[in-house]
C-alpha cells in the first residue's frame, strides 16, 4: 500500500506544477458566468495554453494530439491545477467523454476534422442523450432521425440537462433510427451542428435559480450521412462507450465538488455551543466517516485503473454516498447556522439548492442501486415488459396503460 | 498510488482463512450458546500461525508486521466468528513491543498471554483518560497507577482478560498522566463477563493495588493501542459484513416467491445493494488506517475511528437485512444468522462503542479545525 508517487511521477508532478507556477497569472478566474461570452472566450483561450502545454486530453494517444499517458497522470493534473487555484480545461465533457468517443467509434474523417479543435478549446462539445422521457431508461430516447432520398438526415426532438449547450459549437446526439425493432436496436448516434437551421437551445433554470444545464430543441435539423457516428442502428453500444468514461471522468474527479469533511468541521468550529452539542457531533462524524471512506474508495479506483481496469458500475456507490453525506451536511450546517444558511450570499446556499438535483445526476439512484444488483451482486433483474417488443409497439402500450 | 494489497499479505490473509477453516467455529458459536465448553481453544492455532507475535519485533522474535497485517487477520477470524484472543493480545503486544519490556521473548513464544486493559484517550471535549463501565452511559475513571507501580481500580467489558497471563493496564500516574504497567493476571481480580455472543471473551478487571512492573511507554503508544483495537474490532466487522451478504445474496437468487426469485425485488435488491455500499465504504476506511498506522500517525486516530464506525454500522445493518431477507427462518436457532446478528449488536457496544466512534470523528475534524 503505497499512496506516493513513484519517482517517475513526482517528476511529472514537478513539470505540471512548475508549468502552472510560470504560467497561472494568465489563468481567468476558476467561476464565472457562463451566459458571459467575454468569460467563455477566456476559459477557452487557458484552455488552448493547456493543451499546447500537454495538460489536456492527457489520456488521448499521441496519434490524435494527446499525450499517451494513463489516467493517474490525468489525477496528477487534475490535483496540480486545483492545488494552485486556476481553471481546469472549460471542455470537461468533450475531452473527458465525447472525444474517446470518436476516438473508439469515429471515421477518420470524423477524427481529423474535429478532435483538434476540440482539444484546444476552438470548439465545445455537448452531450444530447437525456429526454424528458429517456435518463435513467436512456434507451427510451424518442427523438426522431428520418433519412431522405439523398441520404442525410432530419432529426426532431428534444433533449434535456444538456450541459454547456448555450456555447458548444457541437453535440453527440443519441436518435431513434427505427422504431420498428426493440428499443436499444433502433437507434444511431449523430454529429450535430448546435448553431444548425431548428436547433433552439433554452436554459434550464433549477432550484438555485440558476441555469446550470440546459434543454434543447430539433426542429428538421438536417445533418449529412456522414454525421453518424459507430454506424447506423449500433447507437447503444456507441453509447455505453461515453457512458463508461463518464464513469471514469467522475471517478477522477471524485473531490472537485469541494464536499469534503474537513471543510465542513471548519465551518462548524467557530459555533461553541454546536462543537458541545452531542446530536451536532454524531452528525458530523457519520457524515464525515461516509466522506472519508469516499476519499479512499477513490483511490482505490485508481489502483485499479492504473493495472489497466475499468471502473463499472459500483463505482456509482461512491456517488451515492457523496451526494448523502453532502445532504447531510448542509441539514447540519442549515440547523446549525439558521435561515442564514439558506440566504443567495452564504457559502452553502448553492450546496443545499443544487443536491436535490445532483441525486439523479447520471441516473437516479434507484435505478443505479437495480443496477448494481444485477451486475455486481449478481442478483436476477426486475422482469421487464420493454424486451423484444418494438419501440413502436412499447410507446402504444405506454399510451395504452395511461388510458 | 498503489491500494493494494501485496504478496506478503495476500499470503497471510490466505494462510489465514485456511487454517481457520480446520474448525467449526460458526457451530461452535451456536453450540457455545448453551454450553460454553462447547467453543474450541484456538489458542495452539494462534501461536502454529504466530500472530501472537505479530506485532512484536523481528530482534525480540516476533513477526514485526505492522497494523494493517493485524487488520487482514482480524477480518478473517471476523469472517467466521472465531474466538482467538487477539482482540486483547495484540494491542496488549504492541504497548510491550514499544517499552521493550522483559516479558517479550515469552508472549513471541506464545508462553505467556497478555491481555490489552484499554483507556480511552482524552477528546476536545473530554480532558480525562477513562474506562469502560460495567452499567450505564457515564465512563469511568482511569486506573490509577501508583509511584510503585502499583495499580487501584475497575475496568469494566476488558476483550479477552478472562485466561490471559499478563494484563497490560492503561492508566493515569498519581499526576494524572497516562501510564502503562505489566501485571501478572494472577494478581488481579477477573470476573468472566460473556454475554449474548458466546465467541467473545469477556472480564470485568479489578485491581486493589495490585503490584505493577512501569512499562516505558509514550503517551502516543498508548493512544495507538486504542486506536489500534478500534481497527481490529471494526475489521472483524468487516469480515462478518462479508459472510452475512453472502448469505443473504445466496437465498435472495435461490427462494422463490409469487413465481420470482426474491433478489429480482427492488426491495430485496436495494437493501443487499445498502449493504454493499456500506462494506465497500468500510473497506476503504480499512486502508485508510492501514495506511495512517504506517505512514501517517496523525491521522491514525481519525482513520480508526471512522473505520471502527462505519463497520459497526455496516455490520449492524447487514445482519438486520440478513434476517429481514431471509424473513422468520432468519430469526430461528437454528440458523447462523442470528450469531451474527449476536456478533453485531455486543461488538458494537465494546470498547467505547461505535457512538464513542463517531464522536472521536468530529473530534479529531473539530480539533484540525481549530488548529488549523
Amino acid at each position: 500500500m503505497d499512496l506516493n508517487d513513484t519517482p517517475e511521477q513526482a517528476g511529472f508532478r514537478d513539470q505540471v506544477r512548475s508549468w502552472l507556477k510560470e504560467h497561472k497569472g494568465q489563468a481567468p478566474p476558476s467561476t464565472g458566468d457562463s451566459g458571459d461570452s467575454a468569460y467563455i472566450d477566456s476559459r477557452r483561450a487557458w484552455q488552448r495554453q493547456l493543451a499546447e502545454a500537454g495538460l489536456a486530453g492527457l489520456t488521448w494517444p499521441k496519434e490524435f494530439g494527446g499525450q499517451g499517458k494513463g489516467p493517474i497522470e490525468q489525477v496528477i493534473v487534475n490535483q496540480e491545477i486545483a492545488a494552485s487555484g486556476v481553471p481546469g480545461i472549460l471542455d470537461v465533457i468533450g475531452i473527458g467523454m465525447l472525444g474517446p468517443c470518436l476516438i473508439a467509434h469515429g471515421t477518420e474523417d470524423q477524427q481529423s476534422r474535429y478532435l483538434g479543435s476540440m482539444l484546444h478549446g476552438d470548439e465545445v462539445w455537448c452531450q444530447l442523450f437525456s429526454e424528458p422521457a429517456a435518463g435513467s431508461d436512456l434507451a427510451a430516447v424518442q427523438t426522431r432521425a428520418k433519412r431522405g432520398d439523398d441520404g442525410s438526415w432530419s432529426l426532431t426532438g428534444q433533449k434535456v440537462w444538456t450541459t454547456n449547450a448555450q456555447f458548444a459549437a457541437y453535440g453527440l446526439l443519441l436518435a431513434r433510427t427505427d422504431a420498428d425493432v426493440p428499443k436499444h436496436k433502433g437507434m444511431t448516434m449523430f454529429i450535430v451542428p448546435m448553431d444548425g437551421e431548428g436547433v433552439t437551445i433554452r436554459g434550464l433554470r433549477q432550484i438555485t435559480g440558476e441555469a446550470e444545464f440546459n434543454e434543447v430543441f430539433f426542429d428538421d435539423l438536417n445533418v449529412a450521412a456522414d454525421a453518424v457516428v459507430g454506424g447506423v442502428g449500433n447507437g447503444w453500444g456507441t453509447a455505453l462507450t461515453v457512458l463508461m468514461y463518464e464513469r471514469l471522468t467522475i471517478g477522477l474527479g471524485s473531490e472537485g465538488f469541494g464536499y469534503r469533511s474537513d471543510r465542513f468541521a471548519k465551518a462548524l468550529s467557530t459555533d461553541k455551543a454546536a462543537c458541545a452539542d452531542p446530536e451536532v457531533r454524531q452528525r458530523l462524524g457519520d457524515l464525515s466517516t461516509d466522506l472519508l471512506a469516499v476519499r479512499f474508495t477513490g483511490y482505490r479506483t485508481l489502483t485499479a485503473l492504473s493495472k489497466g481496469q475499468i471502473p463499472g458500475p459500483e463505482s456509482g456507490l461512491a456517488k451515492v454516498t457523496t451526494v448523502n453525506a453532502a445532504v447531510a451536511a448542509g441539514e447540519l450546517l442549515a440547523d446549525v447556522i439558521g435561515p442564514d444558511a439558506l440566504s443567495e450570499d452564504s457559502e452553502w446556499f448553492h450546496m443545499i439548492s443544487f443536491l436535490p438535483g445532483l441525486k439523479s445526476a447520471g441516473g437516479t439512484e434507484a435505478i443505479l442501486r437495480n443496477t448494481i444488483g444485477e451486475r455486481v451482486l449478481g442478483l436476477p433483474p426486475e422482469p421487464r415488459l420493454d424486451k423484444g417488443i418494438p419501440f413502436s409497439e412499447l410507446r402504444a402500450k405506454e399510451k395504452e396503460a395511461v388510458g | 498510488m498503489n491500494l493494494s494489497l501485496s504478496d506478503e499479505q495476500e499470503f497471510l490473509r490466505e494462510a489465514a482463512s485456511g487454517s481457520l477453516a480446520r474448525v467449526k467455529t460458526v457451530e461452535a458459536a451456536r453450540e457455545a450458546l448453551e454450553d460454553p465448553s462447547a467453543l474450541p481453544d484456538l489458542w495452539p492455532l494462534v501461536k502454529d500461525a504466530g500472530w501472537n507475535g505479530l506485532l512484536i519485533s523481528e530482534e525480540r522474535g516476533g513477526a514485526g508486521l505492522g497494523g494493517f497485517e493485524a487488520m487482514l487477520v482480524l477480518e478473517e477470524c471476523g469472517k467466521v466468528l472465531a474466538p482467538t484472543p487477539l482482540l486483547g493480545l495484540l494491542p496488549a503486544s504492541a504497548i510491550l513491543d514499544a517499552a521493550g519490556d522483559e516479558s517479550l521473548a515469552a508472549v513471541a513464544g506464545g508462553d505467556v498471554r497478555p491481555a490489552y486493559v484499554p483507556a480511552r484517550p482524552p477528546s476536545d471535549i473530554d480532558a480525562e483518560w477513562s474506562v469502560e463501565s460495567v452499567s450505564g452511559f457515564a465512563r469511568g475513571a482511569a486506573v490509577r497507577i501508583a509511584a510503585d507501580g502499583s495499580v487501584t481500580g475497575t475496568v469494566a467489558w476488558v476483550p479477552d482478560a478472562p485466561g490471559a497471563d499478563l494484563l497490560v493496564v492503561v492508566g493515569v500516574d498519581a499526576d494524572g498522566a497516562p501510564a502503562a504497567v505489566a501485571v501478572d493476571a494472577a494478581d488481579a481480580t477477573i470476573e468472566p463477563a460473556t454475554r449474548y455472543d458466546a465467541t467473545r471473551s469477556l472480564g470485568h478487571v479489578t485491581f486493589d493495588h495490585a503490584a505493577g512492573r512501569r512499562l516505558q511507554v509514550t503517551e502516543r503508544d498508548l493512544e495507538y493501542a486504542w486506536y489500534l483495537a478500534q481497527t481490529l474490532i471494526a475489521s472483524e466487522s468487516l469480515g462478518s459484513v462479508q459472510t452475512t451478504l453472502a448469505m443473504s445474496l445466496e437465498y435472495a437468487k435461490e427462494r422463490f416467491t409469487f413465481g420470482r426469485a426474491i433478489g429480482s425485488y427492488q426491495s430485496v435488491k436495494h437493501e443487499l445493494t445498502e449493504v454493499l455500499r456500506r462494506m465497500e465504504n468500510s473497506r476503504s476506511l480499512q486502508f485508510y488506517a492501514g495506511w495512517a498506522a504506517a505512514d501517517k500517525p496523525d491521522e491514525f486516530a481519525l482513520a480508526a475511528s471512522a473505520f471502527r464506525n462505519a463497520a459497526g454500522h455496516a455490520l449492524d445493518h447487514a445482519t438486520r437485512s440478513n434476517i429481514n431477507v431471509h424473513g422468520g427462518i432468519g430469526a430461528t436457532w437454528e440458523h447462523d444468522a442470528p450469531l451474527f446478528f449476536r456478533r453485531a449488536q455486543l461488538s458494537r457496544r465494546l470498547l467505547g462503542g461505535t457512538h464513542d466512534a463517531a464522536d472521536r470523528v468530529a473530534s479529531e475534524l473539530l480539533l484540525a479545525a481549530a488548529a488549523a
